[in-house]
């Protein structure tokens, strides 16, 4: 036996090229494979994502061992109802991102950009009360490294808590960003250009699973840098 | 011999079936192509530029190392000219050189695809890289880093020269590596053609997979490092900081996390690369596929537990330094799996002793010695002794650049005809192959004396014991850059003046060789539909197919 080329038409009876949809790429064969390899490749980008953050999270462990004490007196410098607060509305925003996926399938475009924009203004908030916390950190002098000039906890090493604080909190700040830029770019450009159907709305998908990542990380640093024991 | 079915040379989609070469024109039509050919080629041609541009660097060091006392470069700039020359072939050359190229070129071809899973992703991971590159060059006209490619802290952190440009640059670029490892993994997965089954796939194949696997784990780690490394920088954050209370040796931790594992985005292409030459130039099945492609996962599976092997002297404790020697151990099993299977995939085959097979044959020897010369390293007591010096200079050498170089070089030359559409001259490429081999290990096996006999690493003034080795060693380092130089001549040469490459020159079985050389643009005039092994020579086991 050998290896061989066929006939396009012939080997992929029953849709002649003609019969492809606009959103399948040329390259892919038919729809379900574009559609999971486009959502497979999501998935990688997330794996990627959480080893990224897994330093962070590594130095976070490596100086609490070093420095319990510490770690437990900086903790209470932060405030735990903004934090809670920011919490309750991530989870929100994970609920209007499900909802808009949802939206997709039922063909409902309208009410997909609906919960998008929901989505767009729970982000806002959660920056905004971020905002507050961190200009009260600057205010009050508990910054980063060299930065750090505030008096009162007991313990060595308190300027190593805030640069982890503001590290962790900062690119996952940044994701959020990132998160409303891309929720825009839905908006503007594929939602409204018709791009998205029932038949195919990979993308949305998309985003919705970085955003339920970029919630699910927040769930691990409200705990750690908040709640500490 | 392969057959397709139908006559398929009349464009029955429209499209236009010339070469991939010249199916557009243009500077534009390559630098904005969605073709993973054209981007391989884009990729084949920066690495070659900056392995020219690393390879001078070491070239001007090795001239300072003649003799033992400092003649040409003050201790600074030669600082500068091996940081310079390890940043350059690690992240520009070794990480991306043959899954970028090569990978690039070929993962579709074999698996009888039109594509990678995402062509403009591709792209993007190219332009990425360039932005990288620039980074790095940048590094090179702002005056340099003298701080060697590991960045070590807390000197990286305090020296005032061009550090944070060349941390950019690494960064920027492992996003290149890691956007190229999901596109690949997803390509593998979802893009194979009917009938190609996992245990058909090319052992290049397996591969890229692992070497994949370890792009997108291990690549976000050193990613956020270098990110934590900027803040430090720029910001005093003080985590790798000991008057901080940070920790230096954490920044160790992070940084081997990655850097171990992408030995192996190094060096598992290049055993892909093997296995395919092995077999197809000794027309022989290859021996053992089912281990060779479960050890290059077993090989990126074990690298992620042993990095803490190049802390045994950082202060890491005892028993974390015995379990990483012994984890250590460990990876040899899978990579001599690999290398008996090779030679006895050649025992009783017909070998033919062209270009491809002297670099396959180099890479086992050169290889053979890297590998070996590894586990004098990650035995405790002996690395105390060995850390630091010339001996674990001349074992990743061995290991990075003979390994992977002798892999990229016989892939380059195995694959020259379907990327170019012209054959090689077989003369001067033995020449060069034969200078590459004499000098490459009168470079290296020079320094693994050296080093057992205690001259360290980095210094460019050194007691006169060592001159003869030294000398030998740059001598060695010429000859080895003659036959690239002619490797390089020669094959450009061929681009325009060699004899035109039929459709599969080696008679080789996977896909890539099913589509004219070069290929067309869209790759196969049809679908492809795989009904053999990608081993099963006519003229041999033909009951296989
Ligand atoms: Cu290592």
């Amino acid at each position: 036996m050998s290896n061989g080329i066929e006939n396009e038409s012939e080997v992929a009876a029953g849709h002649a090229h003609g019969d492809h949809p606009a959103f399948l790429a040329h390259h892919f064969h038919d729809a379900p494979q574009q559609k999971s390899a486009v959502k497979f490749g999501m998935w990688l980008f997330l794996v990627q994502e959480i080893l990224f953050f897994a330093g962070l999270f590594m130095a976070y462990f490596a100086f609490r061992a070093l420095y319990p004490e510490t770690w437990l007196a900086a903790h209470e410098l932060l405030d735990k109802r903004m934090g809670a607060f920011n919490t309750v509305v991530l989870l929100t925003s994970s609920l209007t991102m499900a909802l808009a996926v949802r939206a997709c399938q039922l063909d409902d475009i309208k009410g997909c950009v609906r919960y998008l924009w929901i989505t767009i203004g729970c982000a806002f908030g959660f920056m905004i009360v971020k905002y507050f916390e961190y200009s009260h950190k600057f205010h009050v002098g508990t910054l980063p490294g060299k930065f750090y000039t505030y008096e009162g906890i007991e313990g060595g090493a308190p300027e190593l808590f805030f640069s982890v604080y503001f590290m962790m909190t900062g690119v996952h700040g940044l994701h959020v960003v990132i998160g409303i830029g891309i929720m825009l770019w839905m908006i503007m450009g594929p939602l409204r250009r018709g791009k998205v159907s029932s038949q195919y709305y990979a993308l949305v998908e998309n985003v919705g699973l970085y955003w339920h990542l970029v919630d699910l990380i927040w769930i691990f640093l409200f705990p750690l840098l908040y709640l500490v024991r | 011999m392969s057959s397709t079915t139908g006559d398929l040379a009349a464009g029955h989609h429209g499209h236009d079936h010339g070469s991939y070469l010249t199916a557009k024109r243009g500077l534009m039509s390559w630098l904005f192509t969605l073709d993973h050919k054209r981007i391989g080629m884009m990729y084949l041609g920066s690495i070659l530029t900056f392995f020219l541009v690393g390879g001078l660097l070491a070239l001007a060091f090795r001239v300072e190392l003649a003799t033992a006392e400092p003649d040409l470069f003050t201790g600074s700039t030669y600082n500068r000219l091996f940081t310079l020359h390890g940043a350059i072939m690690v992240f520009l050359v070794l990480v991306p050189s043959i899954p970028a190229s090569l990978g690039n070129f070929l993962l579709p071809l074999m698996l009888g695809a039109k594509d990678v899973a995402f062509p403009r992703l591709n792209l993007l991971s190219f332009h990425i890289y360039m932005l990288g590159a620039a980074f790095l060059v940048f590094t090179l006209l702002a005056g340099g880093v003298e701080t060697g490619w590991t960045f070590y802290t807390p000197y990286s952190s305090t020296t005032d020269s061009a550090v944070v440009s060349a941390l950019m640059g690494a960064f920027i670029l492992g996003f290149s590596s890691i956007l190229t490892g999901i596109n690949f993994i997803v390509t593998i997965h979802k893009m194979r053609a009917p009938g190609l089954t996992w245990l058909r796939l090319p052992l290049f194949v397996w591969a890229s997979y692992a070497t994949s696997l370890i792009q997108v784990l291990a690549t976000p780690v050193i990613a956020i490092t270098l990110f934590l490394l900027v803040f430090e920088r720029t910001m005093g954050i003080g985590i790798f900081d000991p008057a901080l209370g940070g920790d230096p040796v954490l920044f160790q931790h992070f940084f081997w996390f990655y850097s171990h594992p992408v030995v192996y985005v190094m060096i598992l292409p290049a055993f892909g690369v093997i296995s395919e030459t092995v077999s197809i130039h000794s027309r022989k099945h290859i021996f053992g596929y089912t281990a060779i492609a479960a050890s290059s996962v077993a090989i990126a599976a074990i690298g992620f537990l042993v990095w803490g092997h190049h802390m045994f002297v950082s202060g890491q404790s005892e028993l974390a330094g015995t379990i990483f020697s012994l984890i250590t151990f460990g990876v040899a099993v899978p990579t001599a799996i690999k290398v008996f299977s090779w030679v006895a995939t050649m025992y009783k085959g017909s070998i033919e002793l062209n270009t491809v097979m002297l670099y396959t044959l180099s890479f086992l020897f050169i290889f053979a010695i890297g590998g070996l010369t590894g586990l004098f390293l990650a035995t405790l007591a002996v690395d105390v002794h060995m850390h630091d010096t010339y001996f674990v200079v001349a074992h990743f050498h061995y290991v990075m650049m003979g390994g992977t170089l002798m892999g990229f070089i016989a892939g380059i030359h195995h694959w020259w005809p379907k990327m170019t559409g012209r054959m090689f001259p077989e003369l001067p490429a033995k020449i060069g192959a034969l200078l590459v081999f004499v000098g490459f290990n009168l470079t290296f096996f020079t320094q693994f004396v050296a080093g057992s006999r205690g001259m360290p690493r980095r210094y460019h003034e050194y007691a006169p014991e060592f001159e003869t080795w030294q000398f030998l060693s740059t001598v060695g380092s010429f000859v080895l850059a003659a036959g690239l130089f002619l490797t390089l001549f020669y094959l450009l040469w061929s681009m325009k003046g060699g004899a035109k490459a039929p459709k599969n020159p080696w008679e080789a079985k996977t896909l890539e060789w099913e589509t004219e050389s070069p290929p067309i643009e869209h790759n196969f005039a049809g679908q492809v539909i795989c009904r053999t092994g990608p081993y099963d020579f006519d003229e041999i086991d033909t009951s296989r197919a």
